[in-house]
């Protein structure tokens, strides 16, 4: 019993806020919950005449009672939204009143990119793993440049090094994706930390999915972030599906949101189809975290409606009825759009006239980008080290004598001086 | 260790030509170079040699003129002095590993934590891949991030970190990124009794990986010069320290900033039969006495093609051949990266067995 009664007090409240409607007690980002992680991580002074453990690792009670902490036993974290699935407001006093402007489409998560992304300062800096594009296009990246990286062309900021959606923009603070999943969490502590030296009133967020959660990487970022106090917002899009691997393939715990605690993190879990709890929950984690020095976690809850990538077939692993639901039922798009239609905001027609312009301009900037000119084949060689090496340089004439010598083999002229 | 000089007793008159040399494949690697002696004669193995325990003697270097007053330092002094001087004129320099706080396991950040403080120079948890990581991160957003990884046989885990972000962040981003104030220091190489895991050389792993610089130096005064070579070079860089050396190798060192150029290698002795190339610790046997060979004086190869460029007189064209000496696994080790760029600049078929002057090529 004094185990139950030990687990309540760490969970009391939480079982308690269960109860209630979700969406209103959740909104406070836990800070009336027991899982007072602000008292665990500080070592108590070492006073050997109290009966209390002494131990420096844990501040803790004794019990006398052998019983496990059974994972799941209560209720997952509960889910902070503030608009149900057809776009009506629950809590009035959580609709923040109209800051967001734009739409991107990354098929099911574009709530994820535009609320959080609009609750972020310009001058914030964005580590993403290469399903955020919505944040990047809200900074203001342009459509050409989007396609210049997708077709490696001339115009590519990245030079063409890279495959398709690792975009990456210096003016607007977003560092060029990699394929590697989750190595940009640990960075993101450290870019954190740096900043926080600075004392700038800079974040900055880290964004990874449900799957890269599970690398060495994200518990190493974690655990890095909580103990050297770095004003991070760890921004984790559940979406479902790592590829096809489920999330009951990913994990058998609370999610992504349950491990925060266990960093001694604060955490919390929203519907990330609602783009203002995710602008609201982002905001509020910002305003802390450099207020604060302390991490956050939030944990989105998402559905990823498109296939993994042009080389994925997700009907291999999930119905289409599943997939109709998402799109037809919940989708951030749609609820958003009911949420302004209800105000006369827009209508259908500006639906229609927006789809077709939107259509139109997407069009074009890809004809645009194909008629571009590759970059030039020097590039290969250049920025392996910040100066050109002797090494580098002889293969790079080398590649010179052989494209000249073959050069009936090779388009020259589709590529760049 | 001794094994590569016993391969070269041919002939009478055999001048061996010294080099330090950079790594094969795309790192840049700072050596010192070993002093060896070639005797006239061929018949230094009929003496039989006993060894009672590895060991060497370091030979200090002459004390250096050009770089203001020195102070008798051993190896990790040195190191403490080089991050002493950078935290002082650098603000956004920090120092972060396992244990750096109360001045680390080989004692190189002794005192620092007290100078400069907590936020400078701090504890992480124990986790190699956050380390370099977290350094990355901090390197990427402006820092100056010195990062320790308290064995070189610990660096595995952040082998990812390195080799796919690290060296690759400034060519994948256009140039729009670069983690270049990031340097890696770890304690390497053999100690006697570290056995499997507190002994390892892994630099061939790094040397294969462009985008990165891999430094190994052979004393304090280099070992300074080159750690601050490292700190300002904006390319990431992992400064392997051999920790034999730590407290065995003293020397009067500069206590003012100073550089060591990380693209030259160092010539050690001049010569003309043999290029010898060592790095590390390998650079301080003094292998004249067991050996019976000759000192002779060597060229200055660039890190990239060990024997051809900048060899001037000393490259294994002018010599005859190359030999290597290094405290790795030959396994294949970080040698047949020589042998091949040897092979491909120096002669026109990889296999010729042969120099000129019909001189056995060793490696």
């Amino acid at each position: 019993m004094a185990a139950v009664s030990g687990i309540n007090k760490m969970y009391g409240v939480c079982l308690h806020a269960v109860r209630v409607t979700a969406g209103l007690r959740a909104a406070r980002l836990l800070q009336h919950r027991a899982f007072r992680v602000g008292a665990v991580h500080q070592q108590q002074p070492f006073d050997s005449s109290l009966e209390k453990p002494q131990f420096p690792g844990a501040s803790a009670e004794f019990i006398d009672n052998l019983e496990f902490i059974q994972p799941n036993v209560i209720s997952g974290i509960p889910i902070y939204r503030v608009m149900d699935r057809q776009g009506n407001i629950i809590n009035p006093s959580q609709d923040p009143q109209g800051r967001i402007s734009f739409y991107m489409t990354n098929y099911g998560e574009e709530g994820t990119h535009i609320g959080s992304a609009a609750a972020l300062d310009p001058n914030d800096i964005v580590f993403g793993q290469y399903r955020e594009a919505g944040v990047l296009m809200y900074r203001g990246f342009p459509l050409d440049m989007f396609m210049a990286q997708c077709y490696a062309n001339a115009d590519d900021l990245g030079k063409g090094r890279q495959m398709p959606v690792h975009y990456g923009s210096k003016d607007l603070n977003f560092v060029t994706i990699s394929s590697p999943l989750a190595t940009q969490i640990p960075q993101a502590a450290g870019a954190a930390y740096a900043v926080k030296r600075e004392n700038m009133n800079r974040a900055v967020i880290c964004y990874f999915g449900e799957g890269a959660a599970s690398e060495g990487d994200a518990h190493a970022g974690f655990n890095f972030s909580a103990t050297l106090e770095c004003p991070l917002i760890f921004f984790c899009r559940n979406n479902g599906y790592a590829i096809s691997t489920p999330t009951n393939e990913q994990y058998r715990g609370d999610g992504i949101a349950a491990r925060g605690p266990g960093y001694g993190m604060m955490s919390i879990r929203v519907d990330g189809n609602d783009v203002f709890a995710v602008y609201n929950a982002t905001k509020e984690a910002r305003r802390r975290a450099v207020a604060e020095n302390q991490p956050f976690l939030i944990e989105a809850m998402t559905y990823r409606i498109g296939h993994h990538s042009t080389s994925d077939d997700s009907s291999a692993y999930r119905s289409v009825d599943e997939v109709n639901y998402w799109d037809k039922q919940d989708h951030p798009i749609s609820r958003l759009r009911h949420y302004m239609t209800a105000r006369s905001w827009w209508s259908e027609d500006d639906e229609r006239s927006w789809r077709k312009q939107s259509r139109k301009m997407v069009m074009e900037a890809f004809e645009k980008a194909e008629k571009r000119l590759k970059p030039s084949p020097e590039l290969l060689f250049t920025d392996v080290y910040q100066e050109m090496t002797p090494n580098l340089d002889k293969q790079r004439q080398s590649m010179w004598r052989h494209v000249q010598q073959y050069k009936e083999h090779y388009p020259l002229d589709l590529y760049d001086k | 260790m001794a094994a590569a000089a016993r391969f070269f007793t041919r002939g009478a008159h055999s001048k061996l030509s010294l080099v330090a040399v950079g790594g094969g494949g795309g790192a840049h690697c700072s050596f010192g170079a070993a002093l060896l002696n070639a005797s006239p004669t061929c018949n230094s193995r009929t003496k039989t040699q006993r060894r009672h325990a590895a060991h060497f003697t370091f030979q200090p270097d002459p004390v250096p003129t050009q770089y203001g007053p020195t102070q008798k330092m051993n190896l990790f002094q040195s190191i403490t002095s080089a991050l002493d001087n950078t935290l002082a004129a650098d603000p956004t320099a920090v120092i972060f590993g396992e244990d750096v706080a109360f001045g680390g396991v080989f004692r190189c950040t002794v005192g620092l934590r007290d100078k400069y403080g907590k936020d400078r120079v701090f504890n992480t948890p124990l986790c190699e891949q956050g380390i370099v990581g977290f350094g990355i991160g901090a390197a990427v957003a402006g820092a100056t991030a010195i990062a320790e990884i308290q064995f070189a046989d610990y660096i595995y885990p952040a082998f990812d970190q390195i080799v796919n972000e690290a060296a690759k962040y400034r060519y994948r981003s256009g140039n729009l990124f670069d983690c270049g104030n990031l340097t890696i220091r770890a304690p390497w190489g053999c100690v006697g009794h570290g056995s499997l895991y507190h002994s390892q050389s892994p630099e061939a792993f790094f040397a294969h990986c462009p985008g990165i610089k891999v430094v190994i130096p052979r004393s304090p005064v280099q070992a300074k010069g080159l750690l601050l070579s490292c700190i300002a070079d904006q390319n990431p860089c992992i400064f392997f320290e051999p920790k034999i050396l730590y407290r065995a190798a003293v020397e009067q060192v500069p206590m003012e900033s100073y550089t060591i150029p990380l693209s030259q290698a160092e010539v050690l002795e001049e010569g003309s039969d043999v290029t010898l190339v060592a790095w590390g610790t390998q650079a301080c046997a003094d292998e004249r006495k067991e050996n019976n060979l000759r000192g002779v004086k060597g060229a200055k190869p660039s890190p990239h093609d060990p024997c051809a460029e900048g060899s001037g007189k000393h490259g294994p064209r002018e010599t005859g051949g190359v030999m290597r000496g290094h405290r790795s696994t030959d396994h294949p080790a970080l040698g047949c990266g020589y042998r091949l760029q040897v092979g491909g600049e120096n002669w026109p078929f990889a296999h010729q067995p042969r120099g000129p002057n019909n001189r056995r090529l060793c490696f």
